[in-house]
């Protein structure tokens, strides 16, 4: 049996209060009430409080450079399709220096699970704008105001990407429920996780978000319909939804490499006899 | 008489050039012949001016030649712009009724009506090049039967096939009845057959056979045809190539693949590899084996897309900040680029390191003949790896200090064993860490794996008498012309010979030393504006070259130019 204590990894570095604390136990929860071991996860991460994560639990672990987490996890996908791979970033790794690969994983639809911690604020080099931050928002590079922000969720749906989910720091409950939903779910799956910055966004708080999150489940709603995923992304404001809010079984990626079809390149045996074919080619 | 025999194709792009290129450097290859053949091409699709040159020989070439033999002209730009290299019993082969006013000495015109035969006898125009091509052969008496089998390979046995066919007989036959001129007679040799590929063939079939199982790329001349080379072959040889949406993906994509446990690779030209850097840096602090093509082209920028140029050794020298190793390879020779990219891969996962193969467009783009490759001579060393039969998996970590630097590898997700790494300094297990202590132990682990990979390179090649007043010193695609220049020169009783690198990092010091200094003159050889060898091996020997003979006109070096510049420098 998989227990907490099997992902009990190190210290974390983080601000006491952070959001990220919500995310880790939540996403423990999810790998232990899924029976999955440690060795069989992947976590890949960029740069930033959220690029820390997979320290602080366990697993194998890459973490990445900034922006950068998406391309080698789908690299190690594909190298070993067996492994669960999970990559984490925070809203300016994954939407600011990481936004063409975020575009491009959804697109062509990667087996792999996506958590975005977004705090709409830079946390590691304290307290810049960032990509997600509301117009306005005045920090020491934005002093007259942050510009319209990215919406990563109506992004991921018009890319392409075949889960699309929103969860909170503050509802451990919900979001754990939601990662696990994200790592079944075949193809890529990007999951935006609100996280109060305790430190260096005082407008978006614990206490902002819990007025406004409501949760989807809780209405009469269906994933499956585009459209109306496309309006679901377009509320934020006075109430911000949570839940699934686009969920479709899109051609994965990884399904028409035919050198998978059979079992993991990792596992390939290596014969340079098998390029002789190739040279009769030349002849 | 020896066979050195030299065509030239020119015309614009879209009318074939390439195609008619190729097939004569095949049918030429088929009947034993050696083979070395470029492309000049502009970065167009269709309009300018393209040419390929196949030099044909009996005896094993490297480079091209400045001579032509026979110059299939498709536009009038190629008789302007290649008569004066026309030898004086040289022919041209024109379409008279559609080319105008052609006059001059050099070489024998042949007015050919190329579009009237491809339109009578071979159902349209899209075939002049064809007839042009057969023509070509009858000019030298060749062999026909011979370029038919080469058709039928190229383009199957259905219509297109038989509309080739049908076509260079055409031109074939006009030249034997209308045109009863004293043609010099090439027969085919033998039927040795030798392989006939391009530099980025060799280095794809190179990785297939090292067991390279991923690779992700951005296309780039003059990268992309190994994408697409690996692309075509990835379902027969159980591969995966992804065409990544950025160069910064590309190289990333790898890294996460090898990684996970495959041998990886990507491949790019130079001002893709700026946006590549990172990842360099990546491979180098995570110990990631990865193997990247460099296909230089004339920088900075984007330069000449379509040319050659070795403008980046002093690039992927130092290419990311910080210090960590790296090996740095350029083949010498198409054949040579299959081994190295072997190599490269044995290499990066013995040492767990970033691996730079140079090469550039012209290896990239020429063909060559290259005898039957050995493969029983393929030796794949997949380096350290953990074994969780004789140690503990719980006991894994990543990046232990050991005494030769080298940490054993295992494999995400194949055992127990958790293999944690991070691009930030890290500890043995691979979290994060900002202790001083762990950060210089981390630091001299990874430096240390210099020192067997010092052992492992090989001395620099060389050829001509052992002592000489004259030493050429080249890196990489240069060794065919550098060569061949050394031979033309000590026909005329000079004293020269040549020293060549095909590993530039680590770099050979002690042989290039010793070489330099016992030299009266010591010559680089590059295709660069600065002189970018002489610049490391002063930084690696102290000893200052007496002469740089630099090329960056985007063209490659022909036997003759180095020797004329030999010449002029020992003036």
């Amino acid at each position: 049996m998989v227990t907490m204590s099997d992902y009990a990894g190190l210290k974390p570095a983080w601000c006491p209060g952070c959001g990220n604390f919500g995310i880790l136990e939540a996403l423990n929860r999810a790998l232990i009430e899924m029976e999955i071991e440690p060795h069989q996860v992947l976590l890949v991460s960029g740069i930033g409080q959220a690029g820390k994560l997979p320290h602080y639990t366990r697993g194998n672990v890459f973490n990445s450079l900034h922006g950068r987490p998406v391309p080698p996890a789908i690299g190690a996908k594909i190298a070993n399709s067996e492994l669960i791979v999970i990559a984490v970033s925070g809203d300016g790794d994954a939407y600011g220096e990481g936004g063409n690969h975020f575009l491009h994983a959804a697109r062509r639809n990667h087996d792999i699970t996506y958590l975005v911690h977004n705090n709409q604020v830079y946390g590691l080099t304290k307290g810049q704008a960032s990509p997600t931050s509301d117009v306005g928002f005045i920090t020491k590079t934005t002093p007259y105001g942050a510009a319209s922000p990215v919406n990563p969720i109506a992004l991921a749906i018009v890319s392409g990407a075949s889960f699309v989910g929103r969860g909170f720091a503050g509802d451990i409950d919900h979001l754990s429920h939601l990662i696990k939903k994200g790592i079944t779910h075949r193809g890529f799956a990007l999951i935006d996780i609100l996280q109060p910055c305790v430190s260096f966004n005082h407008k978006n708080t614990f206490q902002w978000y819990r007025e406004r999150v409501y949760n989807l489940e809780d209405e009469r709603y269906d994933p499956s319909d585009k459209n109306a995923a496309l309006e679901k992304a377009l509320i934020w404001g006075e109430r911000i939804p949570i839940g699934i809010i686009y969920e479709e079984n899109l051609p994965v990626y990884e399904d028409q490499l035919p050198a998978l079809s059979e079992e993991p390149l990792v596992k390939q045996k290596i014969d340079p006899r098998r390029v002789e074919k190739l040279l009769a080619e030349f002849m | 008489m020896p066979i050195d025999f030299n065509f030239m194709v020119g015309g614009e792009a879209g009318q074939g050039v390439q195609s008619v290129g190729f097939l004569l450097a095949k049918v030429f290859a088929r009947g034993g012949y050696h083979i070395f053949a470029d492309q000049d091409y502009e970065s167009r699709v269709r309009g300018g001016h393209n040419f390929f040159r196949v030099r044909v020989s009996d005896g094993k070439v490297d480079a091209i030649a400045e001579d032509v033999d026979i110059l299939i002209a498709l536009n009038m730009d190629s008789i302007e712009l290649h008569q004066p290299n026309m030898v004086t019993q040289g022919i041209i082969i024109f379409d008279g009724e559609k080319v105008k006013g052609v006059s001059g000495n050099n070489g024998s015109l042949l007015s050919i009506p190329l579009e009237k035969l491809a339109e009578e006898k071979a159902g349209g125009k899209l075939m002049i090049n064809t007839v042009a091509l057969g023509a070509a052969l009858s000019a030298v008496n060749y062999d026909l039967n011979m370029l038919n089998t080469v058709l039928v390979d190229r383009f199957g046995k259905g219509e297109v096939g038989n509309r080739n066919i049908a076509a260079a007989k055409a031109g074939y036959d006009y030249v034997q009845s209308e045109h009863k001129g004293n043609f010099r007679k090439i027969k085919p040799l033998s039927e040795a057959q030798r392989m006939l590929l391009t530099g980025n063939e060799a280095i794809s079939l190179g990785a297939i056979a090292a067991g390279c199982k991923f690779m992700a790329a951005y296309p780039m001349t003059p990268a992309s045809s190994i994408m697409e080379y690996m692309a075509a072959k990835s379902k027969d040889l159980d591969l995966v190539m992804v065409h990544a949406e950025d160069e910064i993906a590309a190289i990333n994509m790898a890294i996460g693949a090898a990684y996970a446990g495959v041998r990886a690779m990507t491949a790019t030209s130079g001002s893709g590899l700026c946006l590549m850097v990172e990842g360099i840096g990546l491979a180098g602090i995570t110990e990631t084996p990865i193997v990247i093509i460099d296909g230089q082209r004339p920088g900075p920028a984007v330069g000449l897309p379509t040319r050659t140029e070795q403008g980046d050794l002093q690039f992927v020298l130092h290419a990311h900040h910080g210090d960590f190793p790296r090996a740095v390879l350029a083949p010498a020779t198409i054949e040579d680029a299959f081994w190295v990219t072997i190599n490269a891969f044995n290499w990066a996962e013995k040492y767990q390191l970033p691996v730079i193969i140079l090469t550039d467009h012209h290896l990239a783009s020429s063909y060559a003949t290259v005898d039957p490759l050995d493969l029983s001579q393929i030796t794949i060393d997949r380096g350290t790896l953990f074994s969780e039969k004789e140690d503990d998996p719980l006991e894994y970590m990543r990046h232990r200090v050991t005494k030769s630097g080298i940490s054993p590898r295992a494999f995400p997700g194949l055992g127990k064993a958790l293999v944690v790494t991070d691009c930030d300094e890290h500890d043995e297990e691979g979290h994060l860490t900002e202790d001083a202590g762990e950060r210089t132990a981390q630091v001299q682990k990874r430096l240390r794996k210099l020192f067997p990979l010092e052992k492992e390179i090989g001395t620099p090649q060389k050829y001509g008498p052992k002592k000489a007043e004259t030493t050429l010193i080249g890196w990489g695609s240069t060794y065919g012309a550098i060569h061949e220049a050394v031979d033309i020169l000590r026909k005329e009783d000079a004293s020269v010979n040549m020293l060549h690198l095909n590993e530039l990092w680590p770099f050979p010091a002690k042989a290039v030393a010793d070489a330099v200094s016992k030299a009266r003159n010591s010559y680089v050889i590059e295709n660069n504006a600065t002189g970018q060898l002489a610049r490391l091996i002063k930084a690696e020997t102290g000893y200052d070259v007496s002469g740089r003979i630099l090329k960056y006109d985007g063209r490659p070096f022909t036997p003759a130019y180095i020797a004329q510049a030999v010449r002029k420098e020992g003036r």
